[in-house]
């Protein structure tokens, strides 16, 4: 037999908001040399059908966010703070077990790398096989037909025969596309893609983006995907969160954070990313300084050191720490510069040369 | 599938062919070459009371002036077809493993042999099993939770079970268990399995023990170092991101991927036990394949020896061989290269 979405259920509550809430998030690691806060005090909701692309850089907090949201972190070794709302539920306060129930079926994961993240000693099949059954009870041959499907739906060819492969039979794209059947194996109502095409051939991954795309129409899902690359976000985001340091730096609808972004670190991030319509030259414009340390995060703005404007605050910058607040249009901002100071930098020095 | 299982076939093969070159050469070639004629190892096998005439002719009908390779030659013949040997006043057919006749008990080697490998199995056999599913049961429960109490002192028992010799221990379990409290029988006891299984477990409880412990430390120390890697492996993450039981998770998926070092490391270790527990057969009194190769050492007895030597080179080569067709069954990998 096979199994159809339909079959499956949803508890999806009607009108509820936002399928994934999350409220003040503080994820702190004690370790050794002080505590590092890796999210603090994060906030953002994503909603059935939609993707919520989350930017920075590394160690901006937002894998340690994702995993946080999975349950996934070391029992002890994070102190998790605040609220994570699946459907409503509140992930923070829930038991481990109530947790571990809810991954793989409501919210699933995919990674960066698909060769270290499926164990090389079972077949593709059989560790989807193994994703399906922790949560549906169905019988070996019922769980395999099942598999061959999603193989199918994520095109890998000839599935029949593919299914009894194992990982390192498979190609980079194939193994990310039978690590995304993996993960809607059950038809998740959450997707998390933590830097889903970093580890492929730039050709592999359009393919990875279009297939992301298409299934997520498919089984109406929550999308976050997780990147530092803005081309990545560009295909796929409707909403866009730049963070910064464990904090978010700046939100928006993917065109406002393209078309008119406010803060100074997104005009960063815009201006590393290479593009081929422009002189050679003048193609880019890293951002000057390295990320700071989570142990030792700057007083007030922590982009503040590495600013080129931290000037313009009057010194707010150095000693108050900026809120994200709704710059008008939903579009938030965490910029102690005024906004009418924002949009004129960004019209009038930075978005020519990008 | 099939072919990798051939060429491991073949490579074990070549390396019992090479082990038994090498060991031949040991005994028979080396000392020639050292000086030592003809005679002088013929007189090994005649007493020391023999007249020259007694020793010059058996050195003639063991062929001990032959080339070296017709030597080898013949040998290897009596094992694969048995030899017919001239003992001077009678002749005697040694069937088909032939290793030869002991200088001093003037038997064929190979019945002998057959009788101390029981015995010497059955030791082996019982302690791999203690120390395989106590090693790694410690071994997992230690990474799992490392820095605890319970890890540091499994680890501190493990670095002392690695460190106590086998005689010692050996010695100290035997005063109390056996004479002082009569829990187990005394040294030297021997039941065969198929005597009566229950008396042979209960004899060889306190040997299994005894080098069950030695072992089960290694293997403690190695599973819990292999937990620790693969615990931190990207497929751990996505087991459990898939929502399996924690269970599940260390036992499918983290101590599989841990097994495939033990396994090449139990091979070994097995493998050469049965070719002999030399300290653990002398502590009990058990007379297995280490103690018949001990006295063949004192008696200066050099088929005994040789027996020894070619058989525990076959159980290594079995053993080896056994771990690299469990290696394709555990890795996938392994079977495509």
């Amino acid at each position: 037999m096979t199994i159809t979405t339909d079959e499956r259920t949803h508890w999806s509550t009607p009108g509820a908001g936002p399928f994934l809430q999350v409220k003040d998030l503080q994820v702190h690691f004690p370790t050794d040399d002080g505590v590092v806060k890796s999210v603090d005090g994060l906030s953002f909701s994503v909603e059935r059908g939609k993707t919520l692309g989350i930017v920075g850089e590394s160690g901006s907090g937002k894998s340690v966010t994702s995993m946080s949201v999975m349950g996934l972190h070391k029992a002890g070794a994070a102190k998790i703070s605040g609220q994570i709302l699946l459907d409503g539920q509140d992930l923070v306060a829930a038991s481990r077990e109530e947790v571990r129930q809810l991954r793989g079926k409501r919210m699933a994961m995919i990674f960066q790398d698909p060769l270290s993240a499926m164990h090389p000693y079972y077949s593709v099949g059989n560790q989807i096989i193994e994703a399906y059954r922790v949560h549906n009870d169905v019988s070996k041959k019922q769980a395999r037909a099942h598999a061959i499907e999603m193989l199918d739906r994520v095109g890998i060819p000839e599935p029949h025969s593919r299914v009894d492969s194992y990982p390192h039979q498979y190609s980079g794209g194939m193994r990310q596309r039978a690590m995304i059947a993996m993960a809607l194996s059950c038809d998740p109502d959450l997707l998390i893609a933590d830097e889903p095409t970093t580890a492929l051939d730039v050709t592999v991954q359009a393919q990875i983006l279009d297939l992301i795309r298409d299934l997520q129409k498919e089984f109406n899902s929550a999308v976050i995907l997780i990147t530092h690359d803005l081309g990545v976000v560009a295909e796929l985001a409707d909403h866009i969160l730049v963070m910064y340091a464990g904090r978010g730096a700046e939100y928006g609808s993917a065109e406002q954070i393209f078309n008119d972004p406010e803060h100074p670190y997104t005009w960063g991030l815009l201006g590393s990313m290479p593009r081929m319509d422009r002189d050679r030259t003048e193609r880019l414009m890293p951002i000057k300084g390295t990320p700071p340390s989570l142990i030792n995060v700057p007083v007030g703005c922590a982009f503040s050191p590495r600013c080129a404007f931290e000037a313009n605050t009057g010194g707010r910058a150095r000693t108050e720490r900026p809120e994200l607040l709704d710059a008008g249009q939903a579009h938030l901002v965490a910029c102690h510069l005024p906004q009418a100071q924002r949009l004129q930098i960004w019209r009038d020095e930075i978005a020519p040369k990008l | 599938m099939l072919a990798y299982v051939i060429r491991r076939l073949i490579a074990a093969v070549g390396l019992l062919f090479v082990v038994s070159v090498i060991t031949f050469s040991i005994f028979y070639l080396v000392p020639r070459l050292a000086g030592v004629s003809a005679e002088g190892l013929a007189s090994r096998y005649v007493g020391r009371t023999a007249t020259a005439a007694t020793v010059a002719a058996t050195a003639r009908r063991m062929g001990f002036d032959d080339p070296i390779y017709v030597q080898y030659g013949r040998f290897a013949k009596g094992i694969f077809v048995g030899e017919d040997i001239d003992l001077g006043a009678e002749k005697d057919h040694c069937p088909a493993p032939c290793l030869g006749y002991s200088f001093v008990t003037k038997q064929p080697v190979f019945p002998e042999l057959v009788d101390r490998a029981k015995v010497t199995f059955s030791l082996a056999a019982g302690a791999a099993v203690i120390w395989v599913v106590f090693g790694i049961a410690v071994g997992v429960l230690s990474a799992l939770r490392r820095g605890s109490l319970f890890d540091r002192a499994a680890m501190t028992v493990a670095l002392a079970g690695v460190s106590l010799p086998v005689f010692w221990t050996g010695l100290i379990a035997l005063t109390f268990f056996s004479y002082r409290w009569g829990l187990a029988p005394p040294g030297g006891t021997f039941v065969p399995f198929t005597q009566n299984p229950l008396s042979w477990a209960h004899a060889l409880m306190l040997p299994w023990i005894t080098l069950a412990l030695l072992f089960s430390a290694q293997y403690a120390r190695l599973t819990r170092a292999g937990m620790l890697e693969t615990m931190g492996e990207d497929y751990i993450r996505t087991a459990r991101a898939k929502g399996l039981p924690e269970r599940k998770v260390v036992v499918k998926h983290g101590l599989r991927g841990a097994l495939t070092p033990l396994l090449t490391i139990f091979g070994l270790d097995f493998g050469l036990l049965i070719g002999g527990a030399v300290l653990t057969e002398s502590a009990f009194g058990l007379n297995g394949l280490g103690k018949y190769a001990v006295d063949g050492i004192r008696g200066n007895d050099l088929p005994k020896v040789m027996g020894v030597t070619l058989l525990a080179a076959l159980f290594v080569a079995l053993a080896n061989l056994v771990v690299d067709l469990l290696y394709a069954v555990v890795d996938p990998r392994v079977r495509a290269k």
